[in-house]
């Protein structure tokens, strides 16, 4: 098999003591959704949030074992370069809201300090809008503050402005749990398309938009990783009763 | 990978952060130094005669001041008789009558008391109180201190008894008692704290004020007990002897400067405590 | 309650119109000859609340993203919160008491390094002093501000690849520039109508400051030295239209100020 594009080898994660991600092993294939379900509470966006270590920046918040991008030790590099690699959406859509849509797209490379001329910025901006099914809706007030937009487009604004830094792995942190339906399938649509360029990793609540929408699914129970298996396998017939539990919504 | 810098912009991050928290410190120097040196100046001058005497004329040594001391005490304990009720009132008013034209303006006038300079406060007086009587009085200086501390009266009664839960005021209605009784035996106690914590606020703010005393408690050389003739405070006092040349004067000046400070700082400390359990906005 | 608001503007109005307008610009005051100009204490009252601001800009400014962004918890940041609640408190003669003693010959030493006629007393020290003042009306009020900042906003920033400092730049500061101006408003407007301390160090001199190391004063200290010795009825009636100047100028800036917060916290 290809070399997979995460890998997780024994990774824990603490808020102070409370030890909230438990032994994690997990590899992630290059150019798949992976869903990330589990009742709450249960670990899983404390483990996305380690991946791109956004994790760290609670006080007291720890780790240890190994987490590998293409191989390379993410705790070993920089938080910067690993944030530069790896994008997130969250929950709630939060483009800045004194930048206008445009400026937005760009951000990660202001903030960074990039320099780029007004044609690269410009072509940046209208290839991740269009990546993100955005840029037929806005390119007319592009300048515009993104405030009126409506919930789903300024959460594909969101993403936009992750994969214009062209990360090699998208998070999503229940990117549509704050949506209504229309924007959710809307969003649920792109998928299907981003997967072609980037790695997509998704914590959701929702077991329908996990079978919709990924090829492989994980699932976390009070910390530990307890099944991790094809989604078609892991709805059909999953082999852990815990898993079944939650399927069949014993707990939530 | 593109040049983005990280070491350079990490380190600039990590110096202005050192920056922003060396000037934030910086300020309990002067804090300290001030605190520091009344401390030192005062403490020697504080004796029994410091605390029982009043001041002997310019030119012999000795003299305390009582009556400032005693002049203080009871200037702001007529300022807080007056201010207490008023502001409570208001305040259990405010908290129950969101909507009404009389409210709008209330608070309007709370806001806008709150940002008059305290000299003009003592001007008001001056022509309410001091003029038409004739006569400099410690009463006119207790209506310009207790005009200074309502609104943090009334904003502190109002934000304490906002932060009840409604479900109490309807248990209490339930029970059948009339609304008015509801408020005074149900709600009120139990903002008692918070309500207090304002009271002392308001104690420590004004208990250091000097300008709206300028043109109506005057001052006195004399021990004195008679709210309607002028009457001495500690804060003139030493604005009065600090500004002079004197020496001698000088001294009781540090004294007085000491006891207020402690009083002050003692008062604040109190509020702190008993706004701990009730985490009320001030 | 309301009333009070009233009868301060109608006793303040009569008092006063016998001056006229260009009271305000005329430059000697001279109760002796019955002349009044209140320009020289209109500049002392400006020339000592900015440049007390200036002064005190920085400090209140950082103690506000210390306590709002850096280090919201933890002791060492309650320790500083409670200092600058001690700073708010002290009485402002303690500050003049202080100010006169300790910190005018400190200014004169500083002023004969300058070669500037060491008064030790003036607008430089007065606003000085107004400076420490004022420090925690900015600071406390920015830092409201600033711990109203949305998490998952500052979160979008880190996760683009942004250090903190850029994150306090491109998304904490934009989100509160509006309440952070109030708060400047705010400290502006106590700074303007801040009288004891301002009294005491400021020379009390009548007439149009020359120099910021030279003595002056301000409408509130001028009222306050000369009110009771004012014996005729102009006299008086000028330092009362200044106290009304006074009055309009800290009720309007509060206001704007006030309104300020209001709307910033109601989004």
């Amino acid at each position: 098999m290809e070399r997979p594009v995460i890998k997780s080898v024994n990774f824990n994660a603490f808020f102070g003591t409370n030890h909230v991600v438990k032994n994690v092993n997990i590899e992630i294939p290059k150019h798949n959704a992976i869903a990330v379900m589990g009742p709450s509470g249960c670990g899983k966006t404390t483990y996305l949030r380690c991946i791109n270590r956004l994790h760290e920046l609670t006080d007291g918040a720890t780790s240890n074992g190994e987490m590998l991008l293409n191989g390379e030790e993410v705790y070993g590099m920089h938080p910067i370069f690993a944030r530069l690699k790896i994008g997130m959406v969250f929950q709630r859509p939060n483009p800045f809201p004194n930048l206008s849509i445009y400026d937005n797209v760009i951000a990660g490379y202001k903030l960074n300090g990039l320099k780029l001329s007004k044609a690269e910025k410009d072509n940046i901006v209208e290839q991740s809008l269009t990546k993100a099914a955005l840029w037929n809706e806005v390119k007319d007030s592009i300048h515009k503050k993104g405030t009126f937009l409506s919930g789903g487009q300024q959460q594909r604004l969101c993403i936009a402005r992750a994969i214009a830094m062209e990360p090699e792995v998208l998070l999503l942190d229940e990117p549509t749990s704050a949506l209504d339906p229309i924007s959710t399938s809307s969003i649920e649509e792109l998928f299907h398309d981003l997967k072609k360029n980037y790695t997509l990793i998704v914590v959701t609540h929702n077991m329908q938009q996990a079978a919709r929408v990924s090829d492989k699914t994980a699932f976390f129970y009070m910390g530990e990783l307890v099944e991790y298996d094809d989604t078609k396998t892991m709805f059909t017939n999953p082999k852990d009763t815990r898993t079944q539990n939650y399927i069949t919504g014993r707990f939530s | 990978m593109r040049n983005v810098n990280i070491k350079y912009r990490v380190a600039k991050s990590k110096s202005i952060q050192i920056i922003i928290v060396l000037l934030a410190f910086i300020v309990i120097l002067p804090l300290l130094a001030i605190i520091l040196y009344i401390f030192k100046e005062g403490a020697t001058k504080i004796n029994w005669t410091f605390l029982t005497k009043i001041p002997k004329p310019v030119g012999e040594a000795g003299g305390g001041i009582v009556n400032a001391l005693l002049g203080s005490a009871i200037i702001v304990f007529v300022a807080s008789i007056i201010a207490i009720p008023i502001g409570i009132f208001t305040g259990i008013y405010l908290s129950e009558n969101k909507t009404s034209k009389l409210a709008y303006w209330s608070r309007l006038s709370v806001d806008i008391l709150q940002g008059v300079p305290s000299i003009v406060i003592g001007i008001v007086v001056y022509f309410w109180l001091v003029k038409p009587f004739g006569t400099f009085s410690s009463l006119s200086g207790s209506a310009a201190l207790a005009i200074m501390m309502l609104p943090i009266l009334i904003r502190s009664t109002e934000e304490t008894l906002k932060m009840i839960p409604f479900s109490l005021k309807e248990a209490g209605l339930a029970l059948g008692l009339p609304y008015h009784k509801v408020i005074l035996k149900v709600i009120v106690p139990c903002g008692v704290s918070g309500i207090l914590s304002g009271v002392i606020l308001s104690i420590a703010r004004i208990a250091g004020e000097t300008a709206p005393l300028l043109f109506t408690a005057f001052g006195n050389p004399y021990l004195s007990y008679n709210i309607l003739k002028p009457m001495h405070s500690l804060p003139l006092l030493i604005f009065n002897y600090a500004t002079s040349p004197y020496d001698d004067w000088h001294n009781l000046a540090w004294g007085a400067a000491l006891i207020l400070l402690t009083t002050v700082l003692l008062l604040n400390i109190i509020t702190k405590l008993t706004t701990k359990r009730w985490n009320v906005q001030l | 309650m309301a009333c009070m608001f009233l009868t301060l503007v109608i006793h303040s109005m009569p008092s006063i119109r016998s001056l006229g307008i260009s009271f305000f610009w005329g430059k000697t005051w001279d109760p002796i000859t019955n002349v009044y100009g209140g320009f020289p204490f209109l500049i002392g009252t400006l020339l000592t609340s900015f440049l007390a601001l200036i002064i005190s800009v920085p400090f209140s400014f950082s103690i506000a993203v210390y306590l709002g962004e850096y280090q919201p918890t933890g002791w060492l940041s309650n320790l500083l919160k409670n200092i600058v609640e001690i700073i708010a408190a002290v009485p402002s003669v303690i500050y003049g008491f202080w100010g006169l003693i300790v910190l005018v010959p400190l200014v004169q030493a500083l002023e004969i390094k300058f070669g500037v006629l060491p008064y030790g007393i003036g607008i430089f020290t007065a606003s000085l002093i107004l400076a420490l003042m004022i420090i925690p009306y900015g600071a406390s009020l920015g830092r409201e501000m600033m711990r109203m900042v949305p998490a998952h906003l500052k979160e979008a920033a880190y996760s683009l690849g942004a250090t903190r400092f850029e994150v306090i730049k491109n998304v904490v500061i934009p989100y509160t520039k509006s309440g952070l101006f109030a708060g400047v408003l705010l400290s502006l407007g106590r700074a303007l109508g801040e009288t004891m301390a301002v009294t005491m160090v400021i020379g009390n001199a009548n007439l149009m400051p020359t120099s910021i190391f030279g003595p002056g004063n301000t409408m509130a200290s001028v009222i306050a030295n000369e009110f009771t010795e004012a014996d005729h009825t102009l006299y008086l009636s000028a330092l009362i239209e200044l106290g009304l100047f006074l009055f309009l100028v800290t009720v309007v800036i509060n206001m704007v100020g006030k309104r300020i917060i209001k709307k910033f916290t109601n989004e």
